[in-house]
């Protein structure tokens, strides 16, 4: 069979909203691991990661260290990027915006504005939109969310409690969204306007939500995940994919827990799929408990 | 087959729902299929945009891998886009060591052909057989076509001649994701497909 092709005409566009919101939608059902090194990142990639998160430390490393927690070095995310095929994220501090101009050179495919990493501004998030590099940035409700939005970020994740193993906080910034959400979708035309304002959100998203009944772009879950039944009890409550940040590698066996919470993810809604993978996983980490946890001590806290 | 023709959307992993909202706007009934089971229900499959890698991981261990080869051996007309030609590829080139495609397509498709995320890009597209002007193509780490047998049918090139969109017999495979823009013509030609199938 041989036909003749029409070819297109317009030059390309590269960086667009579309294309950066529609990375984190192919990303949707899936699980982003943070790895510390290559190995970890084929571990990762084996397992049936959507994408990894390069970083030096994993969460709970960085709250038993203390100190100030930076973007990683760049011969450590390279070393990453090298080493698998799927997408590769790494996270800049808030405000920290020549941290996020070296991610984007270092050709990284996600920035992650994170609370994890000591906040540079305290005041400011980074202008998302002057990067060709798309950002994930955390948020505990509907408000952050958008204010994230507003400043270019293309992917959210509801920030739970990261390097905790507890999955107390991520359900609660969840479920606070999704909550949030309902309630605009209640609202009528006029009552949108003081919604807006009691957000601290811009009016024109605040709108499109209530229209959408959910955000604009892709919302993941993190900070705290630890098990397969807890990935799935965040997909069933609605996040379209999870982030396990020290819960796999800091786990007694991290190649099948990793591959165990990837079907987890897929199967969420399917407790005879969640109930096979879990068995014989070894020592799931430790996990700390949040109430305990003093308020200068949670990164949640931490951007606004 | 019914007058309306029920087409599965791969479940595994991906952009499922914008598939989904493409084809009940081309006027199919749809589901999700993540088990055999739910396969053999259906009379056309969409594989979507996703990590191939995580799909094909996940299609053999849930013991989908074999009778999706099969189903398409047997003639199912099915779409992919982006990691979805990966899968309806024979042949595939910078893919994972092991990795396993379902196959069905005589290419050889190259993954993340044009580079990183920051290389993604939109452009205009042409294609053969999709009247009403370009469509508009969202390419996001998108694989490429780098050749094709004497049985496959290119459908579009971009201006450097790379190939984009194939077609064989009932399969069709796009390097860009139509479900992304609002345009539904490429899943309304599948959705035909799927109906003359029958």
């Amino acid at each position: 069979m041989s036909t003749t092709p029409a070819s297109t005409t317009a030059s390309p566009e590269t960086g667009t909203a579309r294309v950066k919101r529609g990375m984190a939608e192919q990303l949707k059902g899936g699980v982003i691991m943070d790895v510390v090194t290559p190995e970890q990142a084929k571990i990762a990639e084996d397992a049936g990661a959507v994408a990894v998160m390069a970083l030096e430390r994993v969460p709970a490393d960085i709250r038993k260290d203390g100190g100030v927690a930076r973007m990683s070095d760049p011969d450590m995310i390279e070393g990453i990027i090298n080493a698998v095929s799927i997408p590769v994220m790494a996270k800049s501090r808030i405000g920290h915006f020549v941290e996020a101009q070296v991610l984007q050179a270092l050709g990284v495919d996600y920035i992650d504005e994170s609370e994890v990493l000591t906040p540079a501004d305290e005041v400011n998030h980074s202008d998302k939109w002057s990067f060709t590099t798309p950002f994930v940035c955390g948020a505990t409700n509907l408000g952050e969310a958008l204010r994230r939005i507003s400043e270019g970020a293309a992917m959210i994740r509801s920030k739970g409690e990261a390097g905790t193993g507890n999955v107390v906080e991520a359900v609660r910034h969840l479920r606070q969204i999704k909550g949030d959400i309902a309630r605009l979708r209640g609202l009528d035309n006029h009552e949108l306007y003081a919604a807006a304002k009691e957000l601290r959100a811009p009016y024109e998203l605040v709108k499109e939500v209530a229209e959408l009944g959910k955000l604009p772009v892709v919302l993941f879950s993190a900070g705290g995940v630890a098990t397969p039944a807890d990935a799935a009890l965040m997909m069933q409550l609605g996040a379209e994919g999870v982030f396990v940040g020290s819960g796999i590698f800091k786990s007694g066996d991290p190649a099948q827990r990793a591959a165990a919470i990837v079907k987890a993810t897929t199967f969420y809604d399917d407790p005879k799929v969640i109930a096979d993978v879990s068995r014989g996983l070894g020592e799931a980490m430790v996990g700390i408990n949040c109430d305990t946890l003093p308020e200068t001590e949670r990164y949640a806290n931490r951007g606004w | 087959m019914p007058s309306t023709p029920t087409v599965g959307v791969l479940a595994l992993q991906g952009d499922v729902r914008e598939h989904t909202a493409a084809l009940e706007a081309a006027g199919v009934q749809t589901c999700p299929v993540r088990r055999p089971e739910e396969l053999d229900a259906v009379h056309g499959l969409v594989i979507p945009g996703g990590e191939s890698t995580t799909m094909s991981n996940l299609a053999i261990a849930f013991g989908l891998l074999e009778p999706l080869r099969a189903r398409i051996r047997g003639g199912m007309p099915a779409y992919g886009s982006c990691a979805g030609m990966i899968m309806l590829a024979d042949k595939i080139l910078d893919g994972r060591d092991d990795q396993e495609t379902v196959g069905g397509i005589d290419m050889t498709v190259r993954r993340n052909a044009f580079g990183r995320q920051n290389e993604s890009f939109e452009a205009a597209v042409e294609i053969a057989g999709i009247d009403g002007g370009p469509c508009e193509g969202v390419f996001i780490r998108a694989p490429w076509v780098e050749s094709v047998g004497a049985g496959v049918e290119v459908l579009a090139t971009l201006p450097d001649e790379t190939i984009v969109a194939v077609r064989q017999g009932n399969l069709l495979a796009t390097s860009f994701h139509p479900e992304l823009t609002g345009d539904h013509r490429v899943h309304a030609f599948f959705a035909g497909l799927v109906r003359q199938s029958g």
